[in-house]
């Protein structure tokens, strides 16, 4: 399941939602993602998050669907929030429940990595005085390629 | 065609949006990028460097070179940041 949300999210709330009677899972694995109070050596007070609706939709589904015919999964979430966030809140949910915690972990950390790179949001930071756009990192497209199968 | 900018791109163009009729001669991404170059300095300065520009056409992820018609939702954007 994918929800792109302005309001916040309860993470026990939703992982459980997500196991509640399916007795055949036996691993669950998640990943929060939080606003940082700090950006480089910057102190940041607030971000704002802008996506393309639609797209985004589309390209969180496509993720999703990648995630499950890699791995044999029973479930898995995608929640991404927009909107201006302060530090310390949750940005963005990924998990995904298996059989066996194999498959459960790999699909977890397939799924932000991917995200990072393919889906369509962008960060404001409100630094003093100013706005900052956060700028790609190579380190992101790194960690999706080692996800990039041979042909 | 519908056309969309976002992030920075759109800050630098100054709309999010804008509906155009294909200019004659247009038939590429590549193609639309230069022709909104000419029609004002914001456009200039979104598009100065191509590389770091993304593009999607009906919110699929495409090349320069992918062919544009008049139906199309066609938007620019900076490279992603979300997560």
């Amino acid at each position: 399941m994918i929800r792109v949300q302005a309001e916040d999210f309860d993470l026990g709330d939703e992982l459980k939602k997500m196991t509640d009677g399916n007795t055949g899972i036996g691993g669950l694995c998640s990943f929060v993602g939080l606003v940082r109070d700090m950006a480089g050596d910057e102190r940041i007070s607030a971000m704002t998050l802008e996506h393309y609706p639609g797209m985004t939709e589309k390209a969180l589904a496509d993720i999703e669907k990648q995630a499950h015919s890699r791995w044999n999964l029973d479930e898995t979430l995608i929640i991404h929030r927009y909107g201006r966030l302060k530090p310390g809140e949750q940005i963005v949910l990924v998990a995904a429940a298996s059989a066996h915690r194999g498959s459960a972990f790999e699909a977890c950390h397939f799924l932000i990595d991917w995200l990072k790179t393919k889906a369509p949001f962008w960060k404001l930071e409100d630094t003093p005085g100013v706005g900052k756009w956060v700028d790609a990192r190579t380190s992101d497209d790194e960690a999706e390629n080692r996800w990039n199968k041979p042909d | 065609m519908k056309i969309l900018y976002f992030a920075w791109v759109r800050e630098a163009v100054g709309k999010s949006e804008e509906d155009l009729n294909l200019p004659e001669g247009v038939a590429s991404v590549s193609d639309l990028v230069a022709w909104l170059k000419q029609q004002d300095t914001g456009y200039e300065t979104a598009f100065a460097d191509n590389a770091v520009v993304r593009v999607a056409v009906n919110q699929e992820y495409v090349d320069l070179d992918h062919r544009v018609s008049n139906g199309d939702e066609i938007a620019f954007f900076p490279p992603v940041t979300g997560g």
